[in-house]
């Protein structure tokens, strides 16, 4: 049977529907938040993508929005627990608004830099941000932060996985939408074209600065609503979230998932969650295989997982 | 501050200056040669270090193990370029970056697998375990002394290899225009190879004079990569001449960081805050040098790309 193509993206979120029911009946309701950190990791690499698969902006600096969404709420539950700090209505999206200004501050520096250059400079200034997070002994420092307990949604209880989960496949399946949307209009067509040819843009008139800040203010954004949805998964945040390495493994779920492909971020976050989960029930040294799958990755679909299907790239 | 203090703090940063220049190095010209973003080089350090640990702990002797771990690394080095990293030199920065991380996650699994998680103890040698009086008054550790003056050797030999020899020829014209060098008629392949080879064992160099002070761990790698690559890119890609200068750079402001920044904070907020807040001002201080580097010379300070 052929589906036409806006048919897939239903089917993926009946199964997304269904799967919280399916793993109850089979007495599997640990992998309900396994799978709402899927989503969550698949959100963040996604707002990378954007940067990096629509824009071209190869940044290891992403988990510095990533941790900044995530201390906004840890911060906000512990300052104002019973007022409007404990609200996800109000936290998420101040979270969304602190990373998002953050981007737009250090993207406003580093933008003014090209290639390796960005790369070195979207980290050097990640790793200022997850230094003082460690000096900050007030919350916590390098041992983090812990909260009591997740935040509070009119009408839901956030404290059970499953409620949980279903609020994190609305958002995530709302940001895929909006993704969809920006990539479809004027805006991403434009970033598309600043990616395979900025001159060009900017001679054809484009202010091409100001269209590579925007997106990475927008990806910063959503890197700090994942940010603030982890924190509430595991009821903890740490520096560790802004560390490089967790830029790191946010790119290469990217580069794993699919450059610049819609399900990209989504392919390349669910590949590696999974595989860390299968491989380290098998063997205490998953990270080896974990690292040939991705050498045969590189050397056998180069255009990553979402590349192996059809679809515009 | 006294000026005993001050001075032992510079030897300090040279110091560690010198050892990241050994990283820095190798990492400077595979990026500038080979255009190869490998974030796999920390990896070898590591692996320099555990073999120089094993091997003085079976001889008994670390002059002995120093030598056998430099070549042993080498080869191993070289043995990657063959086998993985020769096929990466085409393929742009964000694949190389997929692999080069995906060979760090099997390095550092190996290395758990073969020795285990525990930290390994490398001793300082006998001879060098005491302290020299480099002023009137002053001690200074043997050992630091020596790092110093090998890392010192080092760069003097590389600078002449570099400038002064037909290899070191290959090398820079290598660095300034890889295309026109191939066109030349290099074979770009072997000095590729041997570039490798020997980026490798400065990483091994640096990893065994290094082990007897830092711990000898799996991840010990990661995070003076980064430190090489800062390095790198002040210095300018492909330059050796600016990874010294910028390795001297970073390893005074770490030093002079970590010593002094404390202190001063001492004279303005409570004991504990400056306590807190001195060690990671300090390692914000490196990162704000290559912001502020990068803002004044966009290709660092020596560009070596003609």
């Amino acid at each position: 049977m052929r589906l036409r193509r806006h048919a897939w993206p239903l089917v993926a979120l009946a199964l997304a529907v269904a799967y919280p029911l399916a793993a109850r009946a089979l007495g599997q309701e640990f992998y309900v938040g396994f799978a709402s950190r899927v989503l969550i990791m698949a959100l963040f690499a996604s707002s990378l993508n954007l940067l990096v698969g629509m824009g071209g902006m190869v940044s290891l600096g992403h988990a510095a929005f990533y941790g900044a969404g995530a201390y906004v709420v840890g911060i906000a539950a512990t300052e104002w627990p019973a007022g409007l700090g404990a609200q996800a209505l109000a936290a998420w999206p101040l979270a969304m608004a602190v990373s998002g200004a953050l981007a737009l501050a250090i993207g406003a520096v580093c933008l003014r830099t090209r290639g390796v250059y960005f790369i070195m400079i979207t980290l050097a200034f990640a790793q200022m941000i997850y230094y003082v997070f460690v000096s900050l002994k007030a919350y916590g420092g390098d041992d983090g932060l812990s909260l009591a307990k997740r935040s509070t949604l009119p009408g839901l209880d956030l404290g059970s996985d499953t409620a949980f989960y279903y609020t994190v496949l609305v958002i995530f399946a709302a940001a895929l939408v909006a993704l969809a949307r920006l990539g479809g209009s004027r805006f991403g067509a434009a970033l598309g074209g600043i990616r395979d040819n900025e001159a060009r843009m900017e001679s054809l008139g484009f202010p091409t600065y100001r269209f590579k800040l925007a997106a990475f203010a927008i990806g910063g954004a959503l890197a700090g609503l994942a940010g603030a949805l982890m924190a509430n998964q595991n009821a903890f945040v740490s520096p560790n979230m802004m560390h490089w390495e967790q830029s790191g493994v946010a790119l290469v779920m990217v580069i794993l998932g699919g450059l610049g492909r819609l399900w990209g971020g989504f392919a390349g976050a669910a590949l590696y969650l999974a595989l860390e989960e299968l491989l380290s029930g098998f063997t205490g040294h998953w990270q080896i295989v974990l690292g040939a799958v991705l050498l045969l990755v590189v050397f056998f679909a180069p255009r990553g997982i979402a590349g192996l299907f059809p679809g515009k790239p | 501050m006294t000026w005993l203090l001050f001075l032992e703090q510079c030897l300090n940063g040279l110091q560690f200056g010198l050892m990241l220049f050994l990283l820095a190095a190798g990492l400077t010209l595979v990026f500038g040669i080979m255009d190869l973003i490998n974030l796999a080089h920390g990896s070898l350090y590591m692996v320099g270090a555990y073999i120089a640990a094993t091997l003085t702990r079976a001889t008994g002797s670390f002059l002995l193990a120093l030598p056998l771990s430099i070549a042993a690394t080498a080869i191993l080095g070289m043995l990657l370029e063959v086998a993985v990293l020769r096929h990466l030199y085409r393929r742009d920065h964000l694949s190389q970056v997929l692999a080069t991380f995906a060979l760090i996650l099997i390095a550092n699994e190996t290395t758990r697998a073969i020795w285990g998680v525990q930290s390994l103890s490398l001793n300082v040698p006998q001879a060098l375990s005491g302290s020299v009086h480099v002023l009137p008054g002053v001690a200074y550790p043997a050992y630091r002394l020596v790092i110093i003056a090998v890392g010192a050797a080092i760069a003097a030999l590389l600078y002449l290899l570099v400038t002064h020899t037909r290899v070191g020829m290959l090398v820079r014209a290598g660095a300034s225009n890889r295309e026109m060098a191939t066109a030349m008629g290099t074979n770009i392949g072997r000095l590729f190879t041997a570039v490798f080879g020997a980026g490798a064992a400065l990483c091994a160099l640096a990893g065994a004079l290094l082990g007897p002070l830092l711990a000898v761990q799996p991840g010990m790698g990661e995070n003076i990569l980064i430190l090489a690559f800062v390095v790198v890119v002040i210095g300018g890609i492909g330059s050796i001449r600016g990874a010294l200068v910028g390795a001297v750079l970073v390893g005074l402001a770490d030093t002079f960081g970590r010593a002094f920044i404390p202190l001063a904070l001492k004279h303005v907020a409570s004991t504990s805050i400056a306590d807190a807040a001195g060690p990671s001002i300090a390692a914000i201080s490196i990162y704000l040098l290559m912001v502020v580097v990068l803002f004044w010379k966009p290709q660092g300070l020596f560009p070596a790309r003609g």
